[in-house]
């Protein structure tokens, strides 16, 4: 864009100062971004460091607790999502909200829909819809079915969506995390059409190859505030992973190796299929049948994972979200079923329930703890028992063992600083460091053989992460075997004894952690060095 | 306060409130139908003037109470764990007649034959139950319209089978059909030696019934079951989280098929008050609409057996009194009012109370993250 032309013209987007908090954390702090119009802004910044809290807050979903937002200059406060599309803002979410059963043109006036003396103008609709489409090149047949439509189709149908309501502003939120590589160049040529009609497009991502292809300004965010602009023409990838990370951090550093020679868990060649699990024909070799699915061209959310965790060792897996993660971790524990073999301390527990599982001396600390982790309308003696309902302490004959139970709990709180009242309170009043002290406790508690963490130390403040980090450390050092996933880098690295990279379901890179740094982590996770197993 | 206390103290009050509430509305009502509230509420606390009269009273109120209270426990049991058994109706008719039935083929020792029909009673409502538990599982059929659809079934199938092949001798100028008549083993002994006890006179017709007895261990059960068992932990923890429940080892379809079998054959003895205290057989005008008002019984009681007692005799006080309503000349449907703006309000008393206990939990725990000593951060 001319620079010198919109010198004068306001900026389409201004947050001042935006400060959101929740009860124990802060979510936003002191966020200040000017977006120009005409120009494809592009926010970056870690999984969990407030992007997508801005981002609610730019679009009404959530009230900001400090700051301004001005949108053309103006000042606006917005109440709900209605108020931001009135100001001419859409969003296009990361996971569509489309009805299946319904057309395109249908999908697109869904909310807004054009009346003619009450009665759905379903011609005026169409061209208008056409019209929207033809100037900014998003092709889309209104009449199709949304069921019948590609995955970059029906973006594009959530932008025309989006532009059929007016908006002049767009956010979009992680777009070409669901598409495949022609799909994003294809997306990229529609937002520079937008951008050329005179559309301001905000492009949340952290894939930072795209953003530098696509954006004419970046503004990083970390740990839930502005930390730098970047202009796109003068920054690297590595420059951009740097600021993202960031490195004032207590750095996590595991001294000592502990790792012994003891295989604690060895897992073969998992496999998993987009479209749901079906077992291998019983002729078939697990391997071979992986082979067949990989050739028929199947998506496979998980492909071809091998590894082997020792007593005393954490193996750290680094990557994107949504590269096989949260796949990974269910098979691990027995919630999806997956192709392979798993093999706890000699024995092959592939076929175990998560119950044996657990029992055997698995612990997990889940990546989302209000979904997996914790009974929020629970007391947190309950938390206790929770996946631990058929052991020692928790449990006596049929019987929950109440009083042991809440003793334990009374230990948990004690050993792990658990800021509460008492082990009769409500895990929901809980601040999110402390609900995760508290299953951090519980789940090291009955001396587990092995540990997922899965982002262990998410939206938890500075001190209960240190905190968290030491536990795990002396875990490992009693002979643990850890398996972490986590989006800090730092931590990843500083915690971990081995480092593999999982991009889109394959491991593309076994790293030492004692040489590798953050940037060239990063280039792995987004696929900007291409890896493969043996580097 | 502890804060179980507190909670408790708070939703003994909402509920408090919004039965005067009720009580308001209600009165608005009743003026719309003509009739004068003070006139209704003297009506409705009347017992009668003699002592037989009161204890008439008492014993239809409690008789009242207790398929009540057993339809609410087998409510409760599935909404613990959000399964929503709207069966209950079915469940219990078909395991009324069955039981109704098979206990007149044989004759054994009053234990025994009490016994028996209990646990065929039982056994007829679990199965029914099952047949949605499965479907769910198998093919993730919602249960709400699976037992919809099956009530239909068991109420016509009950009133088939008692008109055909459970049917018994129907006595000359009697217009109702029923099965065979119970053998007396299977009578279940009445407690009218309550009333005696205190010199008072024993109740005209089936006296209160005994089952009452049966309710109240039944109701201790499964409190002990819900609040002190594995099993019972399991099914809370399904109910306010079932991917935490499905990542701490609860197999999720365990859990449906048994929690929904348990409130089948909870459902099952509703209807055994009556037959084995009162009718001895299952006839064309045994009791209908148990099932349903166990669900308004339930949510009334928070789904805890100690509230769906309250609830019940709650339930059983107003419908005892339909009589002296129309006496006073207040239509007897004012009661269906009460008790539905009752349920409702103490639903929306229920949500608000929960509210208010919560943000004190949150600031309890708030003030002690204020006391906290600044933690050394360790590299």
């Amino acid at each position: 864009m001319n620079t010198e032309a919109l010198a004068t013209a306001p900026p389409a987007v201004r947050l001042e100062g935006i400060t959101k908090r929740f009860p124990g954390v802060v979510a936003n702090h002191d966020i200040r971004i000017t977006v120009e119009p005409g120009t494809v802004h592009a926010i970056v910044g870690e999984n969990g460091a407030g992007k997508s809290t801005l981002m609610k807050i730019l679009y009404g979903m959530q009230k900001p607790d400090e700051g301004t937002i001005s949108v053309n200059g103006e000042e606006r406060s917005f109440r709900t999502p209605s108020d931001a599309i009135a100001a001419g803002i859409g969003m296009v979410h990361q996971h569509f909200m489309l009805a299946d059963n319904f057309t395109v043109l249908e999908n697109i006036v869904l909310g807004a829909e054009p009346t003619t003396v009450g009665f759905l103008d379903t011609a005026g609709a169409r061209r208008r819809i056409q019209e929207l489409a033809s100037s900014h090149g998003l092709h889309v047949d209104p009449d199709r079915l949304v069921e019948d439509l590609g995955v970059g189709d029906r973006q594009r149908v959530e932008i025309l969506k989006v532009l059929y309501r007016g908006a002049r502003i767009l956010i979009l939120d992680e777009p070409t995390a669901v598409l495949v590589p022609q799909e994003v160049e294809e997306l990229f040529q529609n937002l520079r059409e937008l951008k050329a009609g005179g559309l301001t497009v905000i492009f949340i991502s952290h894939k930072l190859d795209e953003v530098l292809s696509i954006a004419d300004a970046i503004t990083v965010i970390r740990r839930g505030t502005t930390v730098a602009s970047a202009d796109p023409r003068e920054v690297t990838a590595r420059q951009l992973a740097e600021l993202m990370v960031g490195s004032e951090l207590p750095t996590p550093e595991t001294r000592e190796s502990t790792v012994t020679d003891t295989v604690e868990l060895r897992a073969s060649g998992l496999t998993m299929e987009a479209e749901g699990f079906r077992p291998a024909p019983k002729d078939v070799p697990a391997a071979e049948y992986a082979d067949r699915l990989r050739r028929e061209g199947r998506r496979l959310l998980l492909d071809d994972v091998s590894f082997e965790i020792h007593r005393g060792e954490i193996l750290g897996i680094a990557g994107v979200e949504g590269n096989g993660q949260s796949e990974l971790i269910e098979a691990l524990m027995g919630i999806r079923p997956v192709h392979g073999q798993i093999v706890l301390g000699g024995e092959d527990i592939s076929g175990w329930t998560t119950l044996r599982r657990r029992e055997a001396g698995i612990g997990y600390i889940p990546e989302d703890r209000h979904r997996q982790g914790l009974l929020l309308e629970a007391s947190l003696w309950e938390n206790r028992v929770l996946g631990h309902q058929t052991m020692k302490p928790a449990r006596k004959g049929p019987w929950i063992d109440r009083r042991a139970a809440r003793a334990d709990t009374a230990r948990i709180i004690e050993e792990y600083d658990v800021r509460t009242p008492g082990v009769d309170t409500l895990a929901l009043a809980l601040s999110g460091g402390n609900q995760q002290k508290l299953i951090v406790g519980r789940e090291m508690s009955g001396e587990p053989r092995f540990l997922i963490a899965a982002h262990p130390t998410r939206g938890v403040d500075v001190g209960a992460q240190a905190a968290i980090w030491d536990h795990l450390r002396n875990a490992r050092a009693a002979g643990l075997a850890v398996l972490l996933i986590s989006a800090d880098l730092d931590e990843l690295i500083g915690l971990s004894d081995t480092l593999r990279v999982l991009y889109r379901g394959r491991f593309v890179a076994r790293l030492d952690p004692s040489d590798v740094t953050p940037e060239r982590l990063g280039g792995y996770m987004t696929g900007a060095i291409a890896g493969t197993e043996e580097t | 306060m502890p804060a179980g206390l507190y909670r408790a103290l708070l939703t003994v009050a909402g509920a408090m409130a919004a039965i005067v509430l009720a009580v308001a509305i209600s009165s608005v009502a009743i003026s719309a139908a003509g009739a004068s509230p003070q006139a209704a509420f003297a009506a409705l606390f009347n017992f009668g003037e003699t002592e037989r009269a009161v204890v008439n009273g008492i014993t239809t109120m409690i008789n009242r109470a207790v398929p009540l209270f057993i339809a609410g426990l087998a409510v409760a049991v599935g909404f613990r764990m959000n399964l929503f058994n709207i069966g209950v109706e079915g469940q219990y008719r078909i395991a009324a007649i069955c039981a109704a039935y098979v206990g007149t083929l044989f004759t054994a020792p009053a234990p025994i034959q009490i016994l028996v029909i209990i646990v065929v009673a039982a056994a007829v409502g679990g199965l029914y139950a099952l047949i949605p538990a499965l479907m769910k599982v198998g093919r993730g059929v919602n249960e709400v319209i699976s037992t919809i659809m099956l009530n239909y079934i068991a109420i016509n199938l009950a009133a088939f089978l008692v008109r055909g092949p459970f049917t018994g001798v129907r006595e000359k100028g009697q217009l109702t059909t029923s099965t065979p008549p119970l053998p007396e083993s299977a009578w279940f002994p009445n407690l009218n030696v309550l009333f005696e006890m205190f010199g008072l006179p024993a109740p005209r017709g089936g006296g209160l019934w005994g089952f009452l007895v049966v309710a109240i261990l039944l109701g201790l059960g499964v409190w002990v079951l819900l609040e002190r068992t594995r099993f019972g932990f399991e099914v809370k923890a399904s109910g306010l989280n079932a991917s935490a429940a499905l990542a701490s080892g609860v197999n999720p379809k365990k859990m449906v098929i048994s929690a929904m079998v348990l409130s089948g054959a909870i459902a099952g003895l509703i209807g055994l008050p009556e037959i084995l205290g009162d009718k001895h057989n299952f006839g064309s005008n045994f009791t209908p609409g148990l099932g349903f008002l166990g669900i308004a019984v339930a949510l009334l009681g928070r789904n805890k057996p100690a509230g769906i007692a309250v609830a019940a005799l709650l339930f059983g006080f107003l419908d005892r009194a339909q009589g002296p309503l129309q006496f006073a000349n207040v239509p007897p449907s004012v009661i269906a009012i009460m008790q539905g703006t009752i349920v409702l309000l103490v639903v929306v008393a229920n949500e608000i109370t929960s509210r208010m206990a919560l943000r004190r939990e949150e600031r309890r725990a708030a003030q002690h993250l204020g006391t906290n000593t600044p933690v050394e951060v360790k590299a």
